[in-house]
């Protein structure tokens, strides 16, 4: 034990130390990035007592791939497979927000009709996304089974994704101005037997095995607890906010896609086990999340069948080459608010600059914060809460 | 050992010839090569049978290439591990490295050397079987603390030091309640325990003193559970956590031995369990113990044995793994307390002596007691989790 728990945080010093802070009974332990529940290439050095973590600082940028400077030299919709690849658990939803950058920057209006199929689509891939993330959080606890019951459901949604585009993980779908495919024949029915199928067995499933276990509960009720303030000061998004009592979705606050004509609810931690904010909450708001979720996609189903068919690539530019100009465009991803901030110099077909802002980046740059005086087994599940994929934050 | 000695004096002139000595050396051999290949053999089957039940836990098939339904699958991958190069990395202590894996499966195979399988299929009938078993198991974890130690790595470090501390806090549970049955077959012989228990289902000390016992046996199996590093309480390998826990440096044979002390074991643990609560040998319904005038007594071991093996594997596949602290908290303030209690209850109920015109009031004055005991001890239950949960709303609010 060490007086480094309760010591407040500067934040000089919440982000390094010298070799002589290591005390003698203190050991540096790293994590990763070759550990099997870092998610990805996530290291970790840890200052630890024994179980007890003093000290955690993440290391990032194992997974760097110069995404924004590949993005200044090829054309406008070159962008779109690149950003398939930043979070790779959900690619519709990357896509998503840069087209709708892209599409702000040239003053195009897509159809209600593609608008409805790109709702569809980021909530099937919603689902899938929070699958994987509650699943692998399971996994992270130990719980082996839930984790393949999930990504049983979670290949459903992907043979749909595949049945419509082609691409099992990484789309190039949500073009500029419109979509790469129409949806197949029979798409309606397919979706509404998944949500049906999805309400009735995976998420019940789900709860009984998983959340409402006992160990699980223990596990991670009392334990990372963000509260409210640090989470705005942090500017964490998306699950993890709204895991700390924030309402605050971007589906609701600034409605894009027609998002404003759908009836769902915004989750929010209830702090039903213990403090407010703690992994328990995050988590279980992914798990709500799921539910709301197949709610707007019936919605959405009920408005595509109504809706007159448009030609998807009707609005697809033949050369997208903007005037002068700088655009700012974010979409609520499954992971939180991700943010397109695109430049235009008027003159080329490439863009001059294209800026990330990464949820999974914000929520790792709080991870150091909660990770003091926990276990180790608590920095697993910690990281798990805060279902980071290392492809978006290393770009 | 008894009935190896009895085939001997079998054979014409045996008696006469052998010297006693080379017989009982020549029986012990036997014997322990019959363990060594029960034991070799056994993971073959257990590892077999857990992945076909996590397959169908997890809504998959489970092996099915190689060979019938996947059946050749874990001889394959035995195979494989014995060819396997045991790499030796650079900074670990060799000898130690090579000796833990090895300390390992001795800890776990000498268990078998008295594990009753009938009244003369019996390795070695010693007088203080039980605490033999106990004593025995603990050697494993030297092992697992010198394989921590030498491999030079500070997950599996880690890992021994999780293992030691959980397999020095659940022994004490389970040698808790182990003395229950120990009281009441006045007896630490295994072949004596089994024989109190023998005439059928109704006499297994399960049934016991009726709530009691299945406390005791739950208390025991849970203990025996975490000492053989089963999830929920797989913390000293927890592959999520500490990779692969004390044998992360180690491939090729050497895990292999991990792997078939871990197996072994479990079948040890959960033989004993059955041995101690579930009658061992001795079948539920008398007449099922010889079938054609055979004792099938080994049968009946191994059934009950692997019953509970089925629910160590049902438990891994379905509960996430506790943390240390909570691992803790479960053996010394749960477990301990209720077995402490136990042994008390039980204690005082044996020492009662029945009345004389035949009614025992005193074994119901001791069921109205225990009983009220148990309402106090749920009631102090109940009251500190309302407590608790006070705690949180306020922390909360």
């Amino acid at each position: 034990m060490s007086a480094g728990i309760t010591r407040p945080v500067t934040s000089a010093e919440s982000v390094g130390w010298r070799i002589d802070d290591i005390g003698p009974d203190e050991m540096i332990l790293s994590m990763g990035p070759q550990h099997p529940s870092t998610h990805g290439v996530l290291r970790i050095e840890l200052i630890t007592d024994g179980e007890l973590v003093r000290e955690a600082r993440p290391h990032i940028g194992y997974l760097h791939r110069c995404f924004e400077k590949h993005c200044e030299n090829v054309d406008y919709p070159g962008v779109i497979p690149y950003t398939d690849r930043l979070d790779y658990v959900a690619s519709m939803g990357n896509s998503l927000g840069y087209a709708l950058a892209v599409e702000k920057l040239l003053a195009i209006e897509p159809s209600p009709y593609v608008s409805t199929i790109r709702v569809i689509m980021a909530e099937l891939q919603r689902i899938a996304s929070h699958c994987v993330a509650v699943g692998t959080y399971g996994m992270d606890l130990g719980a082996f089974t839930p984790f393949l019951h999930l990504l049983r459901d979670r290949e459903k949604i992907l043979d749909v994704f595949e049945w419509t585009c082609g691409a099992r993980l990484l789309y190039n779908y949500n073009w500029i101005g419109g979509l790469s495919h129409d949806v197949p024949d029979g798409f309606v029915r397919a979706c509404r037997e998944i949500v049906a199928e999805f309400d009735k067995v995976t998420w019940p499933e789900l709860v009984n095995l998983l959340i409402g276990n006992r160990i699980f509960i223990e596990r991670t009720a009392k334990v990372g607890v963000v509260s409210r303030e640090l989470a705005i000061s942090y500017d964490l998004t998306g699950p993890n906010l709204r895991g700390s009592g924030v309402a605050y979705d971007l589906r609701k606050a600034e409605p894009y896609c027609g998002y404003e004509n759908y009836e769902f609810a915004v989750p929010v931690g209830e702090g039903k086990h213990g403090p407010l904010g703690s992994c328990f909450d995050r988590n279980w708001v992914r798990v709500v999340e799921m539910k709301e979720s197949a709610r707007i996609i019936s919605q959405a189903l009920d408005r595509l069948e109504k809706l007159e068919k448009t030609d998807v690539r009707e609005k697809v530019p033949k050369r997208a080459k903007p005037a002068k100009g700088e655009v700012f465009a974010r979409s609520e991803a499954p992971r939180g608010n991700l943010g397109y901030y695109v430049v235009a110099d008027g003159t080329a077909v490439n863009p001059y600059r294209v800026k990330v802002k990464s949820p999974c980046f914000t929520a790792m740059s709080a991870f150091h914060h909660v990770a003091r005086g926990v276990m180790i087994a608590d920095i697993i599940a910690l990281i798990g809460s805060f279902d980071v994929v290392l492809g978006e934050i290393d770009r | 050992m008894d009935a190896l000695l009895r085939l001997f004096s079998l054979i014409p002139g045996w008696d006469q010839n052998v010297p006693a000595w080379a017989s009982i050396t020549l029986a012990g051999l036997v014997a322990a090569g019959l363990c060594l290949g029960f034991m070799s053999l056994g993971p073959v089957g257990y590892v077999y049978v857990e992945r076909k039940i996590a397959g169908f836990m997890q809504d998959r098939l489970g092996p099915m290439r190689v060979g019938p339904w996947g059946l050749l699958q874990t001889i394959a991958d035995t195979i494989k591990l014995l060819f396997k190069e045991a790499i030796f990395p650079a900074a670990v202590h060799k000898v130690m490295f090579v000796v833990a894996p090895c300390l390992v499966v001795t800890g776990a195979f000498m268990g078998f050397a008295v594990l009753p399988f009938s009244p003369t299929w019996q390795a070695a009938d010693l007088d203080v079987g039980a605490f033999y078993v106990i004593a025995i198991g603990s050697l494993s974890t030297v092992g697992l603390i010198m394989a921590g130690w030498a491999s030079n790595n500070k997950y599996a470090l880690f890992g021994a030091m999780r293992s030691a501390a959980q397999i020095v806090s659940y022994e004490i549970p389970a040698v808790m309640s182990l003395i229950v049955v120990v009281m009441i077959a006045g007896s630490l012989s295994l072949q004596a325990i089994v024989g109190e228990q023998a005439g059928g289902l109704h006499n297994w000390f399960l049934w016991k003193f009726f709530p009691l016992n299945v406390i005791a046996f739950l208390v025991f199996f849970t203990a025996t559970l975490a000492e053989c590093n089963r999830t929920p309480f797989d913390i000293p390998e927890a592959e999520s956590e500490l990779v692969a826990g004390f044998h992360t440096e180690y491939s090729g044979f050497f895990f292999a031995m991990f792997f078939l002390a871990e197996y072994t074991e479990m079948f040890v643990a959960s033989a004993m369990a059955a041995v101690l609560f579930l009658g061992g040998f001795a079948a539920p319904i008398p007449a099922l113990q010889t079938v054609g005038g055979f004792d099938i007594g080994p049968v009946w071991l191994i059934a009950k044995a692997w019953a509970l093996v089925f629910v160590h594997m049902w438990l891994r596949w379905t509960l996430p793994r506790l943390r240390v602290d909570q691992l803790m908290h479960v053996a010394w303030k749960v477990l301990l307390p209720i077995s402490l209690f136990l042994i008390v209850v039980v204690g005082g109920l044996l020492t009662w002596p029945a009345t004389a015109n035949g009614f025992p009031w005193d074994r119901w004055v001791g069921w109205l007691l225990s009983a009220l005991l148990f309402v106090y001890l749920a009631t102090t239950a109940a009251r500190a989790w309302r407590w608790h949960a006070r705690q949180v709303r306020e922390a909360v609010a």
